[in-house]
């Protein structure tokens, strides 16, 4: 174990708390984060599938993105504060109701994947003209750097990550949710809304990276023990680490950036062509569109699939997946692990449009080993995303 | 004769001129949920420092050193189904192999539980 360079790693605001807990911190995104509680991994996984796990993702980069200066028109400002933003992402910005949540795509010239993220429109149609933003801690600096310059002075960025950053996620989340803030109990999946707590102002997105439904909630760092404590007095909630974070999103066919997603892989190869909307596709307009919309109408040589490995030997990022009958390499795994809710190792990992088919028998090379695994549909565990009554 | 252990973190047991070998209740420990131990075949020959076995949590592989050189003679196969054994029982039920040693006199050379306790200390 080498010597880890502690003390120039950030904290999150709950650092204290996770220590108190027992978590084994480890260094992520350039901040110490607890990868796991006592209880471990697999028990932090299922919980979160049966009830409500409660991550510190504090670590991520939430934002305000807020127009110079407003015209009062509330439809004028959003449409100019959402021109700012498109010409760096895939996704409808323009056309967001107040309030919407956008999953969208930051790219290179070459079309490549820079960063996932969302984006939303204010909740209140007063406030129109801000934009919430929230990238990747990884990547953070550099796609706040690339906002400010892309927008100039015609908007401020309000980098938000000194707060806290939660994610409550699990079947129990949102009866969790209507005990503290009652009214982001009703908020609908992938829309967001400014909420108080005990004096403190609250933002509440109902989204998440697991696949269940849950909400992640923007709090200010002075309150951010209150509110973790707040939630931890409920039976229903676990603190719930990385470890587990990663386990829930493989399962949920959900790319991590940086590992599924880079530089060189472009939304439609990595599987998220829903993510370049409509009218993008028509129009263009944002960094390396002539390759999407070439790879929109032609296919693409790779995509992203799901690999069900058989046995249980996980098979790790970097592994090649080779055609059986040749033996010749047809792809790489780009995240795998064992999925605890599935009870089997589960991977994702991009291979030739051939071989992309749900059924493909492949092998996949494990130190030396070929191992026979099969080309899985996505998500393993199916989303249980909320859906508002109609 | 009395269990002796790496600085990598292995056990090993030498017991009518067979050596049985494992990771430590600590490593188990570190690496948390187990869920698959890559064991070698009956008959490879390891030399000390050899890769012995492959031990996979959820998060990450990591290898596991042979302490000494020797031939495997068993592995324990309950792990295939169990792996979780390992982290229930690092130092007993949850062991990885047998080895018949090249050189008995190289497991009396690890440190004893004593030096391994003083390691542990240290990092």
């Amino acid at each position: 174990m080498a010597d880890s360079p502690s003390e120039t790693l950030l904290e999150t605001p709950l650092a204290a708390e996770h220590r108190a807990l027992g978590a084994r911190m480890v260094p992520f995104g350039g901040y110490a984060m607890p990868v796991q509680y006592p209880t471990g991994i697999i028990a932090e996984h299922k919980w979160t599938r049966e009830h409500a796990g409660l991550f510190d993702v504090s670590h991520m980069g939430p934002s305000f993105l807020m127009l110079a200066e407003k015209s009062g028109d509330a439809e004028r400002d959003h449409a100019a504060v959402a021109a700012l933003v498109e010409p760096l992402v895939t996704g409808e910005i323009r056309a967001l109701k107040p309030g919407q949540v956008r999953y969208t795509l930051m790219t290179n010239d070459a079309g490549g994947v820079i960063d996932d993220l969302m984006v939303a429109r204010s909740a209140r149609i007063e406030h129109s003209g801000t934009l919430y933003i929230v990238v990747n801690a990884g990547t953070k600096d550099g796609d706040f750097a690339l906002i400010e310059k892309a927008v100039g002075g015609r908007a401020r960025l309000h980098r938000a990550d000194d707060g806290a950053l939660l994610a409550l996620q699990g079947p129990e989340a949102a009866a969790v949710m209507r005990g503290l803030v009652p009214a982001a109990a009703d908020l609908g999946f992938m829309t967001y809304g400014s909420f108080e707590w005990q004096g403190a102002r609250v933002m509440v997105s109902r989204s998440g990276y697991t696949g269940e439904d849950g909400f992640e909630i923007l709090v200010p760092a002075d309150r951010a023990k209150a509110f973790w404590d707040a939630l931890l007095a409920d039976q229903r909630v676990k603190p719930v680490g990385l470890g587990a974070r990663d386990s829930l999103r493989l399962e949920a066919g959900l790319p991590l950036n940086g590992h599924d997603l880079d530089a060189t892989t472009s939304p439609v190869e990595a599987n998220l062509a829903f993510a370049v909307s409509k009218r993008r596709r028509a129009e263009g307009g944002f960094p390396g569109a002539a390759r999407v919309q070439k790879e929109l109408a032609e296919g693409t040589k790779r995509l992203r699939v799901g690999i069900a490995p058989e046995g249980k030997a996980p098979v790790r990022e970097g592994a090649a997946i080779l055609d059986i009958a040749s033996g010749r390499q047809v792809g790489t795994v780009t995240s795998g692990t064992f999925g605890p809710t599935v009870n089997a190792p589960i991977a994702m990992g991009y291979v030739e449009t051939a071989f992309t088919a749900p059924g493909t028998k492949v092998a996949v090379d494990v130190r030396g080993k070929s191992l026979p695994a099969t080309i899985a549909e996505m998500p393993f565990v199916p989303h249980r995303y909320y859906r508002k009554p109609a | 004769m009395a269990t002796r252990y790496t600085r990598e973190h292995e056990w090993i047991r030498l017991e009518g001129g067979v050596a049985t070998m494992g990771i430590t209740p600590y490593a188990q420990e570190q690496l948390g949920d187990i869920v698959f131990v890559d064991l070698p075949e009956v008959g490879k020959k390891l030399a000390k420092g050899d890769e012995a076995a492959v031990v996979e949590s959820v998060k990450a592989a990591s290898e596991v050193y042979a302490p000494i050189a020797g031939e495997v003679i068993e592995v324990n196969s309950a792990l295939t189904d169990s792996p979780g054994m390992v982290n229930e029982s690092a130092d007993g039920a949850g062991w990885f192999l047998k080895l018949k040693p090249a050189n008995p006199g190289e497991v009396e050379a690890l440190m004893d539980e004593a030096a391994y306790q003083a390691y542990l200390e240290t990092i």
